[in-house]
């Protein structure tokens, strides 16, 4: 019992990670009907952003406060990241816009080899590993042997998700560009035709997908203080996955999906075996593509003859 | 004239302010990774430590990139495509397109005969193993995926996935029975297109990216497992000493009875090389034949059909479980035999061989070649594979660049940024027209804008 | 029921829903061999779905759906066919299939139905040519071992495509696309690609031909081509075709026998001059109450 409530904080955290991410996978799909390959990498350099400008407060302008520190490395995380996708949608994806299928897929996938390698050669191919930030849990429960603790860090992350949820949900569902984003979803044609910018719609919403998965960088950061340049690829398809079983196209099905992925990863590794973690995902992926090929939020796909 | 000048002086200034925005810009994306570096100090703490030299250099090279491309590429570009077509193609393509395959042919034959006239039969190995036997794997994979991609139009992330049960199937059988490579090989080949199949089963009815997503997490799962099923596989240590193919039963080694000593040969590894090499040609041609014989069969044909339209298929009484599922099993079975191959030549597997890149880039050589083409993903296999390991021999980059540059370490990155390149420049891959499969008068290639490119 | 003995398709109490949708209410009616029979009604009014369900696409959510081939009396084995739980059942020079049970592959491999559709469907990357090739796939296949005797390039598969070609062939003189054989179906226009979707379903060699819409979009010169065109499938190849139609000089002019659905019901079945009277058939069409038929004709001049 202590175990299983100690995994579930932990499996909540890491699914609030999962699901940050995911949104930038679901909201991609959404709008331009596209794997972005390269979320997952995109991740994985606003991460490095992160303790770059963290270093930079820290060892060179001295900053102590921790909490203010944070709040200025997930502003600049979301920043440059920003920046990284624009310009990566910019480069690699608004030129095949419309044209063959599997060309952006390709376009992305040449992209994440490319982030990759440009984090592992500009950085060095070592893991990074930072001094905790935030230290200090609350012990909920104390058996014998096996205490059960929430953790600041994991508080924080609860927190910010939460929080940049609901900011993320105002932005979507009552702001004109959330309402443009629908529009392009349903039908880009007409949504062009009736005065929507469609370009700079998709731009946004790889923007926006930009700074989420910043902030689940940030916290990859915080939480498990190491980063390296091939860390973007496991979340990246966990990500994915998470946005398959909330039914792609949906976001609150991709923060429910992140949150139910970490779950069964944590729980796989405290019940059953922690190497074969993965497969648990990726078998659940598998499992709901051919089973609830919609997810569990999504539209089911009818076939037409 | 003074318009023109106006006119010039406007597309200067423009070409000015595009140019600073760039620049602008890439000093944004390039200031935290390229301006600063993290790097651990000697209490293993991080520290970090800039580059703003390399920094501003490599902002004044988009800027000054940008300047060009709008001042001198860009209307070069738009003058080629206003140039209305040429009518007849020019007299030398006739010719070329006529003797290409055969010469080609002709060459990958002799090619390391010439290697060694070049560089002797030292100097010879590296060039025969590095640019001869790997380019032509990824040949093979990339033909044995077209069958999947190609032409079913089934887009298949997962692809090594077969390649390593063909290796693994070699290495286990080949070490715990002895059984020769010329009896693993075929059973290789069926083993993996039994694991075609059972992987193909259950994503038949899922579509597009979906089925990609899953092939992918199969592809991911059974590297897992062979990590960590390590009482069968040794885990990430993978399998050494695997018995090497033998010619005829005459083993590549310095001994009495080996080759170089049997044929009254001085010993040298070239043989051994030399071997491999035309081994794999081999299987790739015969992965050629057997793929154009399949595309003029109804089999081929009902691949095609499936990929144009599968609904249609079906209300022609073709049943497209049957179709997909042979498609996969060929595919697999190609990727299977080339596993087998693999095994044999390094001697040793490990699941460090069978990563989620290797399925992304025999894919991208599928789709970079043109799908469908056989000569296209040849191309592309010897353009991306040739590339990158032409990477490895830029030593001399080092006297201009300083002894601590790398080339190799730009192997990938360049490798992921020409993916990108080629398809921005080729959405349809290098060589996109279909060429059909039987005619009644006259054979006319088929634009690729009109073929699909498969929804499943 | 089955009481003709030259009934070729019978549906019975045919229904589909899709969720709380019902697409087709209850629809019986008969098809014989050699009839032309067209399913008319205005848009919306199912059917496509009717289609669908015959030609295996939808599983009918209630109904029969039996086809006959050859001798007509194998039509009194329909109930223990039924009851057996089988997909079809032979019986001397006749088979019986209930099509609901097949899945759509084998409603054309086996029970040799084919069909064309609505948004029409060829392979567009393919010639003219390969599109009637793919249509004999299965024959092919059988020629070609299962791919073995083939990719060993035995005689006896060329002998087989050679075969398939000449059937081809045949077709595409009669549907005038001869010239076209090896240009992309997807370089035809419009009529062209009708044409031909006709030919690949006939290549399938059919007992029933469905044709969905065969005249949309079809210019009137195209239209009467069309008209002789399924007249000499009938006629000359002895082929039972059931279409659906909105094109009522095509309707009106070629075929024995109509069948007139809306909102999923039959409201008329019945020889083409008997339904045109019809009362509940004007006020489908123009859209009013039977009592006001008679008022709006006056109002329109009818």
């Amino acid at each position: 019992m202590e175990i299983f409530l100690q995994q579930l904080i932990n499996g909540i955290t890491l699914g609030s990670i999962y699901g940050l991410i995911a949104i930038g996978y679901t909201m991609v799909f959404g709008i331009i009907g596209m794997v972005n390959f390269a979320h997952g990498d995109v991740f994985m350099v606003s991460a490095f952003i992160a303790l770059i400008a963290f270093l930079i407060l820290t060892t060179w302008l001295g900053i102590t406060s921790i909490s203010l520190a944070l709040l200025i490395v997930l502003v600049v995380a979301m920043l440059f990241t920003s920046m990284v996708n624009w310009v990566i949608e910019r480069l690699a994806y608004r030129p095949l816009r419309g044209s063959f299928r599997l060309a952006p897929l390709i376009s992305a996938i040449g992209m994440s080899i490319f982030l990759s390698n440009f984090v592992q050669v500009s950085q060095g191919p070592r893991n990074k590993s930072t001094p905790p930030m935030i230290q200090g849990e609350f012990v909920l429960l104390d058996s014998n042997n096996f205490a059960v603790t929430l953790s600041f860090k994991q508080l924080v992350i609860w927190g910010i998700t939460a929080l940049l949820l609901m900011a993320f949900w105002y932005l979507v569902a009552k702001t004109k560009l959330g309402r443009a984003q629908r529009a392009c979803e349903q039908d880009q044609k007409m949504a062009a035709l009736v005065g929507v910018d469609v370009d700079r719609t998709i731009s946004m919403t790889f923007v926006i997908a930009a700074a989420l998965s910043a902030v689940a960088g940030t916290m990859y950061l915080m939480y498990y203080g190491v980063v390296s340049f091939s860390d973007g690829f496991v979340p990246g398809v966990k990500a994915f996955t998470a946005a398959v079983l909330g039914g792609i196209g949906s976001l609150p099905g991709a923060v429910i999906g992140g949150i139910l992925i970490g779950l069964i990863e944590t729980m796989w590794s405290a019940y059953f075996s922690i190497d074969y973690k993965d497969v648990a995902a990726f078998s659940v992926l598998a499992i709901t593509l051919i089973f609830l090929p919609q997810g569990l939020f999504g539209r089911p796909d009818v076939e037409k003859v | 004239m003074q318009a023109g000048s106006q006119d010039r002086r406007v597309e200067l200034t423009r070409a000015l302010r595009d140019a600073g925005v760039t620049a602008l810009l890439a000093f944004g994306l390039f200031l935290p990774l390229i301006g600063f570096e993290t790097q651990q100090n000697i209490r293993n703490e991080l520290i970090l430590t800039t580059r703003l030299p390399l920094l501003f250099t490599i902002v004044a090279i988009v800027g000054v990139g940008r300047l060009v491309y709008s001042l001198a590429l860009d209307p070069w570009l738009k003058q080629r495509t206003m140039r209305p077509p040429q009518a007849t193609p020019s007299a030398w393509r006739a010719p070329v397109a006529k003797w290409f395959i055969p010469f080609s042919i002709g060459f990958v034959i002799a090619y390391p005969i010439i290697v060694v006239a070049i560089k002797g039969l030292g100097g010879a190995v590296k060039w025969v193993d590095n640019f001869g036997i790997q380019i032509l794997i990824y040949v093979m994979l990339g033909w044995g995926l077209n069958i999947v991609v190609g032409l079913a139009g089934l887009l298949d992330l997962g692809y090594v996935a077969f390649y390593a049960v063909g290796a693994y199937s070699y290495a286990l059988l080949a070490k715990t029975f002895g059984f020769s490579f010329w009896i693993l090989l075929p059973l290789a080949g069926l083993l993996s297109s039994f694991w075609g199949i059972l992987l193909g089963f259950p994503v038949l009815r899922l579509r597009g990216d979906y089925l990609a997503i899953v092939t992918l997490a199969f592809g991911e799962i059974i590297r897992i497992v062979l990590i960590n099923w390590v009482d069968l596989t040794n885990g990430y240590a993978g399998i050494s000493g695997i018995p090497r193919p033998t010619f005829f039963g005459i083993s590549f080694n310095a001994n009495d009875d080996g080759f170089a000593a049997v044929f009254g040969l001085e010993f040298s590894p070239i043989y051994r090389t030399i071997f491999l090499y035309y081994l794999i040609l081999a299987l790739a041609f015969l992965t050629a034949f057997v793929t154009v014989r399949l595309r003029r069969l109804p089999v081929g044909r009902a691949w095609e059909a499936l990929r144009e339209d599968e609904i249609a298929c079906r209300s022609l009484g073709i049943n497209t479980t049957n179709t997909k599922l042979t498609a996969f099993a060929m595919g697999a079975m190609f990727a299977g035999f080339a596993g087998s191959f693999f095994a044999a030549r390094q001697g040793f597997v490990s699941p460090e061989s069978f990563t989620f890149l290797e399925s992304a880039t025999i894919l991208s050589i599928v789709v970079l070649g043109g799908m469908g083409s056989q000569i296209g993903v040849a191309i592309a296999a010897i353009v991306m594979i040739g590339g990158t390991e032409i990477m490895r021999e830029l030593d001399f980059l080092k006297q201009i660049f300083g002894s601590a540059f790398d080339p190799t370490q730009y192997r990938m990155l360049l490798f992921g940024f020409a993916m990108v390149l080629i398809m921005i420049w080729k959405p349809r891959g290098l060589i996109s027209s279909r060429d059909p499969s039987v005619f009644l008068k006259e054979r006319k290639s088929i634009s690729s804008d009109l073929v699909k490119e498969g929804h499943g | 029921m089955v009481a003709a003995s030259d009934i070729l398709l019978s549906v019975e109490h045919l229904t589909m829903r899709f969720g709380g949708l019902v697409a087709v209410d209850d629809l019986s009616f008969q098809a014989r061999q050699g009839d032309i029979t067209a399913l008319i009604g205005p848009n919306g009014a199912g059917k496509t779905t009717v289609f669908n369900c015959i030609t295996g696409f939808y599983k009918p959510s209630e109904g029969r759906l039996g086809l006959c081939h050859g001798d007509a009396s194998v039509w009194s084995e329909l109930e223990a066919l039924t009851d057996s739980g089988k997909r079809s059942v032979t019986r001397g020079d006749g088979a019986l299939y209930q099509l609901e049970r097949l899945p759509d592959f084998l409603v054309t491999q086996q029970a040799r139905v084919a069909r064309t559709f609505q948004n029409i469907r060829l392979f567009p990357g393919m010639t003219v040519l390969e599109n009637l090739l793919v249509a004999q796939h299965n024959r092919l296949m059988l020629a070609s071992g299962y791919t073995l005797i083939g990719i060993l390039g035995f005689p006896s598969y060329a002998a087989a495509e050679r075969a398939a070609i000449d059937k081809a062939r045949m077709w595409l003189d009669r549907v005038g696309l001869i010239e076209r054989a090896d240009d992309p179906a997807g370089d035809l226009p419009y009529g062209a690609q009708r044409r031909l979707e006709i030919a690949r379903a006939m290549c399938t060699e059919p007992v029933l031909l469905c044709l969905d819409e065969p005249a949309a979009g079809l210019n009137p010169r195209e239209s009467a081509e069309l008209n002789a065109l399924l007249l000499t499938i009938r006629n000359e190849y002895a082929i039972s075709i059931l279409l659906i139609e909105h094109d009522m000089s095509v309707v009106m002019e070629i075929s024995d026998h109509l069948i007139v659905l809306d909102y999923g019901v039959k409201i008329s079945d019945g020889p083409p001059e008997i339904v045109r009277n019809d009362p509940k058939v004007i006020a489908a069409y123009l859209g009013v109450a039977d009592e006001e038929v008679a008022q709006v004709e006056a109002e329109v001049g009818l």
